[in-house]
């Protein structure tokens, strides 16, 4: 299956070409773009900048922010560094589960959130931390997460 | 010209040379698992392991790779001390823990005076081989040889390393037949545990 | 515009003034710096809204003219954020929220009145401390990488220079040779910041006199690295200072490129450090502006630029030799040394990497000397280190204090102790790879030698405390399964061995260890710390081998009792409720996601022992303290 080699994939194609990206950053590119790595556009990345399609495979799967799947509307990432740890992020991470539906690393089947643990973004002061697409909500504790489970959930169905 | 001493022989050597390919000058053999003499050596499976010291830090001896460390001018290496039986031991006991039924496996643990159905074992060998959890059956100790073999010789980069880790896996590229294998069966010959097969398309 | 030396002096002249407030010395006309923090931690909790508060009112009492707003960050004292602080007087103002900024502006710069409310407090009776300076946090710090830390605004040229940026890369490359730099260095004591404390200057060496071996390779063909991505879950040390500084980390790096050899150089970053990845690009744009990166820098021979790079989300990267790797395009996977990077690294050719930390130290050293940075620290470890304080401890944040200090002074003077009456248990240093030190070691002098004699490491500089109420087995599950997660899979001892260590504390911590498990996790820690392939595998055992030299009890409860001294292991403990303190109130009952609590209003609560799933929610919601844990 084709895929059409927009001007945006030719762009990211002439910056690796020219040195200025490695794959990686190629990949992150795409990721950018299309919000995930769909299988036709590296496979279409891979003839054009003439690398084996073998090595994004390895290379989309070796690292942890790259998915190969659609990301949900909310990406829900909890904080398990140290700092989170210590101070109960574990916790955090099961009312999550519980709340959503969903196990850390799932995507709802709808399609509305992803949940996802990540190791460490530096805000450790404001532990423990979660990250709705990017926003930082800090010092969680189980009866604020559910708040903000019900307020993303809004959100949501609002933007149905 | 250097000088390397293992297991008190000696060898005049020319750089470059690695401690596997002096010790087989001298014939002396080294248990290899990842290793093959045509492809860039990986230095993963450690079951090559030997003692070194340098001239530099001759009281201080480390493990090192036999495959990927360079002989050096003055080095000394043991490749048959209790520390390196040990650390030979704890990685057969590994590989043994992640696939049992592997008789590659087993006849090179037997090999080396572990006794693949957990007989005379201490506290970790019993621990791997007794008690510890098994996971998917597998023959494949991701020695990575199939993967760089399709990259470096037949040059078609048809098999990729998945994930990371315990999850680590061998596979085409999104896990369907890779296009650009051209079924030379370089990575079936070169599989140290039999575990990838040639079949008919 | 391709500045020459007299061109950074006379920037320096022009912005004299911001020197002047900043510093409090020699200020002119009642002019006043509003400092808005506006680092991660600050703008995560509306930091900016607060400045557009700020600006809102100054301009509405047409204050404009005397205060200048600027936003800077971070300043590492992110739990009390947002932070503005005023200068010339050092008026430091915290948990500041956009309601409180019309009574501040009002009160402070119309009436002359600081606001007492908005200061620090070390206690909820203690009188406040208006002073920054005078607050124990930041007054028992001495800054070296962190020197403008919340005083230059970040996304300014002219502040870096106006505060002495850019003269320790102009006296290099005008005044020294490569070899003086690099003397310089070596006999300033530098070590690596990023955790191994190898002699930076030593290192340089190394890579200055590596020959380039192919056919066609020119002495220009060599690397520099900055490594930033700060793997170490709970340190946040090279975050801050991107973040609130970034021409530091690049004036280190052209004063290193300048002295090894290196045309151009790699700045390897975190991707989940999205605001330091963007000052960081608009730094190196403005110093490409005013020539300080590309052809002829200063009007010299010297040529240099460098390209950013993002991390994917391995902890590996963090390993130099992946880290290389990543960059070339391959799996990060760490190779064998020697070869050392310095002797081939980046496309094999001769690299040098250091941490963002390490570089930042580099103008300082140029522009005061060997000697004067010498001064400072211990016989082995000399200079300062930043260190993220964080975990149970109340002033929560980024330090940077002179090595040699104790770890108690740390913890107790500068972190303010344990929050909520809570007894101190341990501090872990190192990360992944460290250890943790016990109450009885906390006069242990912070450096390198004595850290490893702890049976810890320095490590990047995280320092996570914990008390009384963390399990220690369970901090040491953490940290395996952390390792086992980020594991490459390259070699068997660290791919299989720490995923056996992580199942054996996982037994353990679920009530199913064994005797002998102790020596087990002992024996397989040393096997692999033995035979894995890098530094993360063989460094990996080092969290559970502490735990289990300081806290053995610890384990032995797990093991032999079932029990978990700390009430933290799911498995090993019960919540019930006591009779005697529970009002009936049923605010439990409501929130137990399971509904396995039972009661009238106004009578005795019970939990269903057998479909309680111990998530402690019933615990963070009783006001009466009538939930126990056994």
């Amino acid at each position: 299956m084709a895929v059409e080699v927009t001007e945006k994939l030719q762009s990211i194609v002439e910056r690796y070409k020219s040195g200025k990206s490695s794959l990686v950053g190629v990949m992150q590119d795409v990721s950018q773009e299309y919000g995930y790595l769909p299988e036709e556009v590296l496979q279409e990345v891979s003839k054009l900048i003439e690398v084996p399609i073998s090595i994004f495979y390895s290379l989309a799967t070796f690292y942890s922010s790259f998915r190969l799947e659609p990301i949900g509307k909310k990406h829900v990432c909890v904080c398990v560094g140290t700092a989170c740890h210590v101070r109960g992020a574990a916790k955090i991470v099961e009312t999550l589960e519980r709340d959503l539906q969903l196990k850390a690393g799932e995507t709802s089947k709808d399609g509305d959130f992803t949940l996802e643990t990540v190791n460490c973004v530096g805000a450790c002061a404001l532990g423990p931390l979660v990250t709705v697409n990017g926003d930082y909500h800090g010092k969680m504790d189980q009866k604020k997460i559910t708040r903000l489970v019900k307020s993303i959930r809004q959100e949501t169905n609002e933007n149905q | 010209m250097a000088r390397i001493s293992i297991d008190g022989k000696n060898l005049e050597f020319e750089q470059p040379l690695t401690i596997l390919e002096a010790a087989k000058k001298l014939q002396i053999k080294i248990p290899t698992l990842c290793y093959n003499e045509h492809l860039v050596p990986y230095g993963g499976c450690r079951i090559c392991l030997v003692e070194a010291t340098t001239q530099t830090a001759p009281g201080r001896s480390r493990l090192v790779p036999a495959c990927t460390a360079p002989a050096e001018d003055g080095m000394v290496v043991t490749t048959d001390s209790q520390r390196v039986q040990d650390s030979r031991r704890f990685i057969i006991e590994l590989l043994l823990s992640r696939c049992p039924e592997s008789q590659v496996i087993r006849d090179m643990a037997a090999e080396m005076g572990v006794d693949p159905d957990g007989q005379n074992l201490d506290v970790v060998g019993q621990y791997l081989l007794k008690r510890a959890p098994r996971r998917e059956a597998t023959n494949c100790i991701l020695c990575g040889l199939c993967v760089r073999v399709c990259q470096q010789i037949p040059e078609r980069y048809a098999l990729s390393l998945k994930e990371r880790g315990i999850h680590r896996k061998v596979t085409p590229p999104f896990e369907k037949v890779a296009e650009s294998c051209i079924g030379c069966g370089s990575c079936a010959y070169v599989c140290p545990t039999k575990t990838i097969t040639i079949e008919e398309a | 515009m391709k500045c020459k030396p007299e061109d950074i002096q006379s920037i320096r002249d022009k912005y004299a003034s911001v020197s002047a407030i900043r510093s409090g010395e020699g200020v002119a006309e009642n002019k006043i710096d509003l400092l808005v923090c506006a680092g991660t931690g600050c703008v995560s909790n509306h930091s900016l809204k607060v400045k557009a508060s700020l600006t809102a009112e100054i301009q509405k009492h047409n204050l404009q003219d005397r205060i200048r707003i600027v936003t800077t960050g971070c300043n590492g004292f992110c739990a009390n954020g947002p932070i503005v602080v005023v200068k010339p007087d050092d008026i430091f103002y915290q948990l500041l929220a956009p309601e409180d900024i019309p009574h501040l502006v009002e009160e402070h710069f119309l009436n002359g009145r600081p606001v007492e409310k908005l200061m620090y407090r070390p206690g909820e009776d203690e009188p406040p401390i208006p002073k920054m300076a005078s607050i124990p946090f930041f007054g028992k710090q001495q800054l070296i990488a962190l020197a403008n830390r919340g005083i230059v605004d970040p996304e300014s040229i002219e502040e870096y220079i106006a505060l002495g940026g850019y003269q320790a890369l102009a006296k290099a490359l005008t005044e020294m040779s490569r070899e003086q730099v690099i003397e310089e260095i070596k006999a300033s004591g530098l070590r690596g910041r990023g955790g191994a404390g190898f002699p930076t200057g030593k290192k340089w060496e190394f890579c200055k006199n590596a020959k380039v071996v192919e056919e066609g390779g020119s002495d220009s063909d060599k690397y520099i690295i900055c490594n930033a991505d700060e793997g170490d879950p709970g340190a946040f040390m090279d975050r801050s200072i991107v973040e609130s500084d970034p021409h530091a980390l690049l004036e280190g790096m052209l004063i290193g490129a300048y002295a090894i050899g290196a045309s151009h150089g790699f700045i390897y970053i975190r991707a989940e450090y999205p605001l330091a990845l963007e000052r960081l690009t608009q730094a190196l744009e403005q110093a490409r502006e005013y020539g300080l990166l590309g052809e002829q820098i200063l009007g010299t021979e010297f040529s240099f630029d460098i390209t950013v790079s993002k991390g994917a989300g391995a902890f590996v990267c963090g390993e130099e030799t992946s880290l290389i790797g990543s960059l070339e395009g391959k799996l990060p996977e760490p190779r064998v040394r020697p070869p050392y990077p310095a002797q081939s690294g980046y496309m094999g050719k001769p690299t040098n990497i250091n941490n963002v930390e390490t570089w930042a130290n580099v103008p300082h050293i140029i522009n005061r000397g060997a000697e004067w940075f010498s001064s400072i620290g211990t016989d082995t470890s000399k200079g300062t280190k930043v260190f993220s304080l964080v975990g149970k401890v109340n002033n929560t944040g980024l330090v940077e204090v002179p090595m040699g200090i104790t770890m108690r002074e740390i913890v107790f003077d500068i972190g303010g102790g344990i929050p909520g009456g809570k007894k101190f248990k341990a501090v872990q240093t190192g990360g992944p790879s460290g250890g943790c030190i016990p109450e009885s070691l906390l006069d242990t002098p912070v450096d390198y030698e004595s850290l490893i004699q702890a049976g810890s490491i320095m490590g990047s500089g995280g320092m996570i405390v914990m008390d009384q109420d963390n399990c220690m087995v369970e901090v040491a599950r953490y940290f395996i399964s952390f390792t086992q997660e980020e594991s490459c899979g390259k070699c068997s001892p660290c791919r299989e061995g720490t995923w056996h260590m992580l199942n054996i504390l996982e037994d353990i911590t679920t009530g199913r260890g064994r005797e002998g498990d102790i020596e087990l996790l002992e024996k397989m820690g040393q096997h692999i710390k033995e035979t894995a392939l890098c530094g993360l595998g063989n460094t990996a055992p080092n969290p559970v081998l502490t735990t289990i030299r300081y806290f053995r009890d610890e384990y032995e409860a797990h093991i032999r009792d079932k029990r978990c001294p700390a009430k933290v292991c799911k498995a090993l403990i019960t919540y019930s409720i006591d009779p005697v303190n529970c009002t009936g109130c049923t605010a439990c009952a409501k929130n137990c996601p399971v509904a396995c609590i039972s009661g009238e209003r106004k009578q005795t609560h019970v939990i269903d022992q057998d479909r309680c799933i111990k998530c402690g929610m019933c615990y963070s919601v009783c006001n009466f303290d009538a939930v126990r844990i056994e």
